[in-house]
């Protein structure tokens, strides 16, 4: 798949028609050899099983927008080492590496774009990035993205994958959680739209932060979305879990989410939304 | 006795009860000894206190002897009302709550409460709340902004439950949704970490004005004991990692995200819990009267800006081409 092979790239839809018909991947979940053109048309979604391949910041933005980000924001910022921690590897060698293999920009993704036509302020979350995990900069970065929204009135949309906060950081990181929280308060007062879509997998600090504060919560199909991770909980009650528990189907049978939306209708749907709530 | 540091000082205790015994037998006066073992075994608990490698804290922290929240409504305030329920679901026993007076003014206090035997343990499940815990906590706090009144809240959990019940009723909404009506709660907040400030379960209570300490608290992104099954793939790590994650008041005050830690007398809350009680009263005091009677729109400002500067980042030209915009 090209965008893990370049992830620094955006995919533009002419780079898309580039691929050459010969190149295939098999998809994870039902094994179908698939073309990787037919695979990147259909947004990374098997045709065959529905399965939703898990693609980078970039693949979101490019999905959502008429034409990816006119602007993108706080770029420059990057972790630093506020505890000195390290385990099997000192904290700042994983954040080098991580930006060797995915990319600047920590976990997420932000910047102003359009939506059919509709100035919208969108961030995205990289799971590649140590798992998505939530430190200083996704919740700087955020925090910034709400207050540009608020600035510009513009509709906020941010698509989380996250493993939840990150650890290396310490304390630090689940002050982002408030930090997050606290914007999203501000653009509530200010009467402008939030729209939050979740992805596989969304868990922990993101989840209990802003994932879970959107006026409308859209999730991909399949999801795992939850507060604790199903191992925890496994191993915390000492029995088996519930076929499908903490998939998307499930938090929209229990009430936590409005719809399950498969990526390639996502834009549609966010556009339809943002209609209804400016 | 739960915590080891206790173990050495046992001998010099005994000591002075049998120099009491002997005096008070023979009649004869050997206060001066008494009060020179006194001293030592104040001073060399002192120390040994001062000398608490971090996960040390961690079970300090823990100690099933230490003031639990309504220990702390007991003795530092009056006039107690619990409130119970969510109005949704249920009550949960792991967040307590209700009106109580502090030095002359009614205020809204909101904990999370452990039990000290396996029944109350049962009820008050460990001091892990589930959704409608939280749901509680947030609506208790939405009655104190209607009426103008403080809030003052206990932190003391390992950390929100994780069950199934706990997710299908979504945990991490009940959090989220608490850390976002705190950030935008018009009355003063304050918070203390008492005992165990575990993750998103602990901050689900905690985003106040003023946020305190006891000294022997902890408050953490992760248990050590979980972080160190992650990093270090084996939870009997757990003393590294609680170094590495830096949980203690010192650490937190040193990071910027609390405003004071409250001094815990020698041996910890629980070996003097009037005098820790007394402690906290202080000091809680103090902030509460700085923050009650200001304007509520100044402090919402403020709380905000308050959590916008907590973190820690750099800043370096990204590469060439890496740009999402050109
Ligand atoms: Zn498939």
């Amino acid at each position: 798949m090209s965008w893990f092979k370049k992830p620094k790239q955006k995919l533009s839809s002419e780079q898309k028609k580039e691929l050459p018909e010969d190149v295939w991947d098999k998809c994870d979940e039902c094994g179908e050899i698939l073309y990787s053109r037919r695979l990147a048309e259909n947004r990374y979604v098997c045709p065959e099983c529905d399965h939703h391949f898990r693609i980078p910041a970039a693949g979101h933005i490019d999905n959502l927008t008429d034409d990816g980000l006119e602007e993108e924001f706080d770029l420059e910022l990057s972790s630093a080492d506020p505890l000195d921690f390290e385990d099997s590897r000192p904290y700042p060698k994983r954040i080098r590496q991580a930006e060797e293999d995915v990319g600047p920009g920590d976990a997420v993704r932000t910047g102003r774009g359009e939506i059919d036509g509709r100035s919208v302020h969108v961030g995205a979350m990289d799971f590649r990035f140590i798992g998505g995990s939530m430190g200083s900069v996704v919740g700087e970065k955020v925090r910034r993205l709400a207050t540009s929204a608020l600035d510009a009135g513009d509709p906020l949309i941010i698509v989380s994958a996250s493993g939840g906060a990150r650890m290396q950081e310490g304390i630090l990181s689940l002050m982002q959680m408030a930090k997050t929280a606290a914007a999203l308060e501000q653009i509530d007062e200010a009467g402008l739209p939030y729209v939050s879509i979740l992805t596989h997998p969304t868990t922990g600090g993101v989840t209990a932060s802003y994932a879970m504060l959107g006026d409308v919560i859209l999730a991909e199909p399949g999801a795992l979305i939850g507060f604790a991770g199903p191992r925890v909980i496994k191993q915390t009650i000492g029995q088996d879990l519930p076929e499908g528990f903490q998939r998307s189907e499930f938090l929209l049978e229990h009430g936590m989410i409005d719809r399950i939306v498969p990526r390639p209708e996502m834009k549609e749907a966010v556009s339809l939304l943002l209609h209804h709530m400016t | 006795m739960a915590f080891d540091a206790e173990e050495k000082f046992e001998e010099l205790r005994e000591r002075i009860s049998d120099l009491k015994e002997t005096a008070e037998e023979r009649g004869i006066d050997m206060s001066d000894q008494i009060r020179e073992l006194r001293d030592r075994l104040e001073s060399e608990r002192e120390q040994a206190y001062e000398d608490l490698s971090r996960y040390d804290r961690v079970k300090l922290a823990r100690d099933q002897d230490r003031p639990f929240t309504l220990d702390y409504v007991e003795h530092l305030f009056d006039d107690w009302v619990e409130l119970h329920g969510d109005r949704r679901y249920g009550d949960d026993g792991a967040i307590v709550g209700g009106w109580a007076t502090f030095r002359g003014r009614s205020v809204m206090v909101i904990g999370q409460q452990r039990g000290r035997d396996m029944e109350e343990n049962l009820k008050r499940n460990f001091g892990s709340p589930h959704p409608e815990g939280y749901r509680k906590a947030g609506r208790l706090m939405e009655l104190a902004e209607k009426f103008g009144k403080p809030v003052i809240t206990m932190v003391d959990t390992q950390g929100a439950y994780p069950g199934i019940g706990a997710e299908e009723r979504g945990q991490a909404e009940a959090i989220a949704a608490n850390l976002k009506r705190m950030a935008g709660l018009r009355t003063p907040l304050v918070t203390c970490v008492i005992g165990e400030g575990g993750s998103g379960g602990a901050l689900g209570i905690a985003v106040a004005d003023r946020v305190l300490m006891m000294e022997n608290a902890i408050y953490s992104v992760i248990s050590p004991e979980g972080c160190a099954a992650i990093l270090w793939r084996s939870r009997d790590e757990a003393g590294k990692a609680a170094e590495a994650l830096k949980v203690t008041a010192p650490d937190l005050l040193e990071l910027g995200v609390i405003d004071e830690i409250v001094p815990e007398p020698g041996g910890g809350a629980h070996a003097d819990p009037e005098a820790a009680a007394g402690a906290l009263d202080q000091v809680l005091g103090d902030h509460l009267e700085e923050v009650a009677d200001r304007d509520p729109e100044e402090l919402v400002e403020e709380r905000r800006e308050k959590f916008y500067a907590m973190g820690a980042w750099e800043e370096k030209e990204p590469p060439d081409g890496a740009r999402l915009d050109r």
